[in-house]
């Protein structure tokens, strides 16, 4: 069994700094992004989300440029994108669309901007892949306290506007008719959405901070509907997911086809997308199997699952109205 | 700035402008933004494994953007569609650093591949970048009735028997070939803002369709001709100008739009012609 064990998880991986510091940030991260993706995923807000991914990582170019932490350059462009989508951003969800993806460009431009003067006056081609694809084991220490702090607070403020996100999700004039700001309710959340995004972008790359705030999620409201129980299961597959990786990735320095060690992103990732798949595979495959025996009774209701999953958006309304209901026996 | 290896790069980065004005048209139209910004995310990691294997990078770039294209249009079969794409895109990025990994040198290379090299385009690349033009734009005028139809109203598509996933299929493999063509020349993250800021403007300035691609088309030409001289005079990046001469085309025309709205509401006319100048089915006929 002591055999099988040191074969599964390499000796010293759990001694080493770099390895506990990324199996607490990283779980730290995962964690809150799981709950602040539930609601990304149920609004359709997958898009800003990951933009703020991209545009913060200008923000951190610019902070080397001024010489400044680069916490407060990530943290601050990221905001400051929230704050431009919010006041151009119509209601519409195609406006917000167009408007999101006006701003991504604007910030990826700036980006460029930044990455040439730090190239030419700094000479460090290298920190735009740094900044895009990150690695959780090259996390500096003395920037862990100021992350977890502030990525507590923004999972704060998620948790406290809970009720009408919620409702908001479900429909505005829905949320509006139940005394919710509206407007207020989808800035504030933005903003929590956009820090959390530029402190994972900072922590553990921009490719993971999409990853951990989409997938886990979706996953998550794959296996139910409650939103609630939606929220603490993506928590729990993202940390999972990630320390899985991280293992994986540990473990990868004697896998071939180089003898160093495979990318961390690339194996949390990998995780994250196969437990997707998985779930997904099996629900549909339930789905499957309960329209066969529906089928001889009644062609209607099985039809129904297939119809909802193929009209586009069909399904984001019908996560809304599941999340509705559930809100109402809460 | 018109002599020599500028002759090339003139070039390309119109016949770029041109095809992105057209295709960019339809990914404002249908709410493909986050699209627009995945396919060529995920061409950029297949020019990294190209590399890697030693293969031409342009074959790399269309296997990885069309591979790309596939998985958002398999994905979002059974999910929302901008979840399906963010997954799709994450999945290629990973193999992107995956790749990344397994070879060395790859710090300026893999800067030029996101940011763009408009300098630095060979004669021998102008062929296939007219070719793949060339194919994107004849299947855009050939879907252009479904593709409008499919956009502006997807149950009336629905009830004609039209395949709408299948139509959006469609489009994201020409949004992958347009990807795999412009990617080597104005990088991955630029031609995304080519593809929406010059047709968002565009959108907002001109009701009828038709007038709405050539206005995108010309805005988008402005854009990168700007974009292309300033840099060569200034040295400072492409990209850099396409972003910011995008998001200001796009802020002139929301403000335009809101302009003629109050005006129109003024006067006492139908207030939303203007501001949803598509959104009625008689653009459609």
């Amino acid at each position: 069994m002591g055999g099988f064990w040191s074969y599964v998880v390499e000796p010293g991986f759990f001694e080493s700094q770099t390895v506990q510091v990324a199996l607490l940030v990283g779980g730290v991260v995962a964690a809150i992004s799981g709950v602040v993706g539930v609601f990304a995923v149920l609004r359709g807000q997958s898009f800003a989300g990951h933009a703020f991914g991209d545009i913060s990582a200008a923000g951190g170019a610019g902070a080397f440029l001024l010489n400044i932490s680069p916490l407060f350059g990530f943290l601050g462009m990221s905001l400051v994108a929230a704050g431009c989508m919010e006041a151009i951003g119509v209601r519409r969800v195609r406006g917000r669309d167009v408007a999101t993806g006006v701003v991504l460009g604007a910030g990826l431009g700036t980006s460029a901007l930044f990455l040439y003067f730090n190239t030419t006056l700094h000479s460090t081609s290298g920190a735009a892949i740094s900044v895009l694809f990150g690695s959780l084991f090259a996390i500096s220490t003395s920037t862990v306290p100021a992350v977890v702090a502030s990525a507590t607070g923004a999972l704060a403020v998620v948790l406290l506007l809970y009720r009408p996100l919620l409702l908001s999700s479900v429909g505005d004039d829905i949320a509006a008719s139940r005394g919710v700001a509206v407007r207020v309710t989808g800035a504030v959340f933005l903003l929590a959405m956009a820090a959390t995004v530029a402190l994972a972008a900072i922590t553990i790359g921009a490719i993971l901070s999409t990853a951990l705030l989409v997938g886990p999620a979706a996953t998550a409201l794959r296996m139910t509907r409650r939103p609630s129980t939606a929220a603490v299961t993506a928590a729990a597959i993202g940390a999972a997911a990630t320390w899985l990786g991280c293992l994986l990735a540990y473990d990868s320095y004697y896998w071939p086809p180089v003898d160093h060690g495979w990318p961390v992103s690339f194996c949390i990732v990998a995780v994250i997308v196969i437990s997707y798949l998985g779930v997904e595979g099996a629900r549909s495959h339930r789905l499957r199997n309960a329209s066969g025996r529906a089928g001889s009774e009644n062609r209607t209701t099985a039809v129904a699952p297939r119809a909802v999953a193929a009209s586009h958006g069909g399904h984001e309304a019908h996560d809304g109205h599941d999340a509705l209901d559930a809100s109402r026996t809460d | 700035m018109f002599t020599g290896f500028m002759v090339n790069t003139w070039i390309v980065a119109t016949v770029v402008a041109i095809v992105a004005g057209v295709v960019g048209f339809f990914v404002v139209l249908r709410g493909s933004s986050f699209a627009a910004h995945a396919v060529p995310n995920a061409a950029f990691a297949g020019a990294a494994g190209a590399n890697l294997i030693g293969a031409s990078s342009v074959g790399g770039l269309l296997v990885f953007a069309i591979a790309g294209a596939l998985g958002i249009s398999f994905l979002s079969r059974r999910g929302s569609r901008d979840v399906a794409t963010a997954l799709a895109m994450v999945v290629m990025l990973a193999l992107g650093a995956l790749f990344l990994s397994f070879s060395n040198e790859y710090a300026s290379e893999t800067y030029s591949l996101l940011f763009g090299e408009v300098l630095g385009v060979s004669s021998s690349e102008l062929l296939p970048t007219a070719v793949l033009a060339v194919v994107a734009v004849v299947a855009v005028v050939l879907f252009w009735r479904l593709l409008l139809l499919t956009s502006i109203d997807p149950e009336l598509a629905d009830a004609r028997g039209v395949r709408t996933s299948r139509v959006e299929l469609a489009f994201l493999v020409i949004m992958a070939v347009i990807t795999s063509m412009s990617v080597p020349v104005v990088g991955a993250l630029l031609i995304f803002s080519l593809m929406i800021g010059p047709p968002a403007a565009a959108r907002s300035f001109a009701a009828d369709p038709f007038v709405a691609v050539l206005l995108a088309v010309c805005l988008s030409l402005v854009t990168v001709w700007t974009a292309i001289a300033v840099s060569y005079l200034t040295t400072l990046p492409i990209g850099f100008f396409v972003g910011a001469l995008g998001a200001a085309f796009y802020l002139a025309g929301r403000a335009h739009a809101g302009w003629s709205r109050k005006r129109v509401g003024a006067s006492g006319a139908g207030a939303s012609r203007v501001v949803a100048p598509l959104d009625d089915q008689g653009a459609v006929r």
